[in-house]
């Protein structure tokens, strides 16, 4: 009776420790073979990628190219037609609100409301994520002055410029300092000096472990931050690896011949 | 359900209409300016009503029918409106509130008296001798010298035939008394609806504030966070009771300011509080339908007023003047019923506790919550995306 008790703890023990280590191990998010179907029209086709902890993502291809939609199905904002999607070890479509708690999403469209202050904006999205008030107001002022935003925060978001909209579009998907960041187009309109403070901010976020998906149509955004991209095209994963090793494997000076290369097509025409 | 996140959204909203000259216009300052216009044009001039009110109290149970008989000819005539009491005190009351313009007291041996009179038509000395007795509102000029004649005329076709005589027989009216009457206006008889009127135009709001928050992509995006569908329209509700508190407050102040003057004790403001606040659920709940219709911001404006079209002119101070069809047409709509317990509440004086306004929060109640529901349901199905 003792030894099978013994064994029992053992096995159980081993269970725990395998367990735990299988959590630390997992992936941060993985999809396996999905298809998103809108009635005719294939958005997303047959997609399976992984990406790990703490790493940063890219996920290029020209507008329609199936990237919204494949961020939208990993925010269980849209359910797959056919596969399955984890985020942070959980089931989207199972677990929705596990994974809304370990997720922010900047949203291509600039969401904010114009009628309240860049500052209050955020405050809402923290407040949506339950945040303590001693939280809030620290990771509020801080973001307020990584994104340079300080000076307007009082102002009315209706009121800011393309750029600083984009900004306190990125401020409300990560004020709850969340462990995966799906960025989609962060950048998208804004201008170089915008774009490099933005840039600066994504890799602080690559530097505290945070794992970013990212999607751009920037070719030189990809090679500047993401450690592995993934080209996507009509829907379909066509090209995965770090930026140098795609442009090794195609005999590219940037991303941009790599994508021409692959499609034929240059990526900003269709923008 | 995290009130932290129902408390951020409410406010979120409130900001929205605060901050939105569009919004505040419909919500606050629309209602203020028309109450401000309704009041300085209607606030002190008589009713205008075409027919009067006369309460009847019949002492005579002596089963001659001749009371009745007057009774039947009053009613009668188009201008007086019959109202019969069986207490003179509640008439008197009915009077001194301005609910009827005069009260006529059939005595009890009135129909013994009309028969001495047949029995004997010229031998003044068989007469039983009696006093109808009639209270008039002192404050009206019709009360006062019409209501006498008009009833000296009536009771002599009743008691002596076709050719009325003052001045003979054993009946007689005695000198009115006149009774102080608190004055009504049209602008009194209009100020209940006016609640009503004004909580409707929320169901724009809502619409509209659903449909902008979809195009932008905000609802996606709080979608995309923990907040839960319960506690997104908790908010919503949340936000528009205290728009419709607030508005209440303001309308109800400005209508003090102009001159109304309601009956009522503070139980009668808390009640017609709570009632425009249940309303104001109705109103999200229409909001959200017109939302669910609507493919952009500017169509929910347009689809907004197909609900609010028939609960503002079938259940609100419009309808005051429409055809007995009309008005029962109104039942239909929730507004009618806000409009009825607020004139009970403040135009009659009626206690909260009395049947028809307890009837009347339970239809809105009922009728609030089916619409949010329905609102809700469809909202979620269909209007998300």
């Amino acid at each position: 009776m003792a030894k099978q008790l013994n064994t029992y703890k053992v096995s159980k023990l081993i269970n725990i420790y395998f367990g735990t280590l299988m959590t630390l191990t997992e992936a941060a998010i993985v999809i396996e073979r999905v298809t998103k179907k809108f009635e005719d029209v294939t958005a997303v086709d047959g997609l399976s990628l992984t990406v790990d902890k703490g790493e940063l993502f890219g996920l290029l291809g020209p507008n329609g190219a199936g990237k919204t939609t494949t961020i939208n199905i990993l925010c269980g904002l849209l359910e797959p037609t056919s596969g399955s999607v984890r985020v942070g070890g959980c089931d989207v479509q199972k677990e929705p609100n596990k994974v809304k708690k370990l997720i922010g999403v900047s949203p291509q469209e600039t969401a904010v409301y114009p009628h309240l202050t860049g500052k209050e904006n955020i405050e809402l999205f923290a407040n949506l994520h339950a945040m303590s008030r001693e939280e809030l107001k620290r990771n509020v002022d801080e973001l307020l002055q990584k994104l340079s935003l300080r000076n307007h925060a009082k102002r009315k978001a209706g009121k800011y410029s393309g750029g600083m909209m984009r900004r306190i579009n990125l401020a409300m998907a990560l004020v709850h300092d969340p462990e995966i960041a799906f960025l989609d187009e962060p950048t998208a309109g804004m201008d170089p000096q915008s774009r490099r403070a933005v840039w600066d901010f994504i890799r602080e976020l690559k530097k505290q472990n945070k794992t970013v998906l990212l999607t751009t149509h920037y070719m030189e955004e990809a090679e500047e931050l993401c450690d592995r991209v993934g080209i996507i095209d009509n829907g379909k994963l066509i090209s995965l690896g770090t930026p140098q090793q795609l442009k090794k494997q195609f005999n590219a000076r940037n991303l941009e011949e790599v994508f021409l290369q692959l499609t034929g097509r240059r990526i900003r025409e269709e923008v | 359900m995290k009130l932290q996140r129902v408390f951020a959204l409410a406010k979120k909203n409130l900001k929205a209409v605060i901050r939105d000259p569009g919004a505040l216009f419909m919500l606050i300052l629309f209602p203020v300016i028309a109450t401000m216009a309704f009041g300085f044009s209607f606030g002190t001039a008589d009713s205008g009503q075409s027919t009067y009110q006369i309460g009847v109290v019949n002492a005579d149970f002596s089963g001659t029918g001749w009371s009745h008989y007057l009774i039947g000819n009053l009613s009668e005539t188009m201008i007086l409106n019959v109202q019969n009491y069986s207490d003179i005190n509640a008439a008197r009351s009915d009077l001194s509130q301005g609910k009827i313009q005069a009260v006529l007291m059939i005595p009890e041996n009135f129909g013994l008296s009309c028969n001495s009179f047949w029995d004997a038509p010229t031998n003044p000395n068989r007469w039983i001798n009696t006093t109808v007795t009639l209270y008039l509102d002192s404050g009206s000029l019709f009360a006062t010298q019409a209501i006498p004649t008009i009833i000296q005329q009536i009771l002599s076709k009743t008691v002596y035939g076709v050719q009325p005589t003052s001045t003979y027989g054993p009946i007689r009216i005695g000198s009115p008394s006149l009774v102080d009457v608190s004055r009504l206006t049209t602008f009194d008889y209009f100020a209940p609806g006016f609640f009503a009127f004004f909580a409707i135009f929320s169901i724009m709001t809502v619409a509209q504030s659903f449909t902008f928050e979809r195009e932008k992509g905000l609802l996606r995006r709080i979608r995309a966070t923990p907040t839960s569908s319960s506690e997104f329209m908790t908010s919503q509700a949340v936000s528009n009771m205290i728009i419709a508190i607030i508005q209440v407050a303001i309308v109800f102040l400005v209508a003090v300011l102009v001159g109304y003057r309601p009956l009522g004790d503070i139980t009668s403001f808390i009640s017609a509080f709570i009632i425009l606040s249940i309303f104001s659920l109705c109103c999200v709940g229409f909001g959200l339908i017109a939302a669910t219709l609507a493919k952009s911001s500017g169509a929910a404006t347009g689809i907004a007023f197909i609900f609010i079209m028939p609960l503002m002119l079938l259940g609100t101070f419009v309808s005051v003047g429409l055809s007995a069809i009309a008005k029962e047409a109104g039942k239909i709509v929730p507004s009618y019923y806000v409009t009825d317990a607020l004139t009970s509440l403040f135009l009659r004086g009626a206690p909260v506790t009395s049947p028809t306004i307890l009837l009347d929060i339970s239809v809105v109640t009922i009728y609030s919550l089916i619409v949010l529901m329905l609102g809700i349901i469809l909202y979620g199905k269909y209007g998300k995306t």
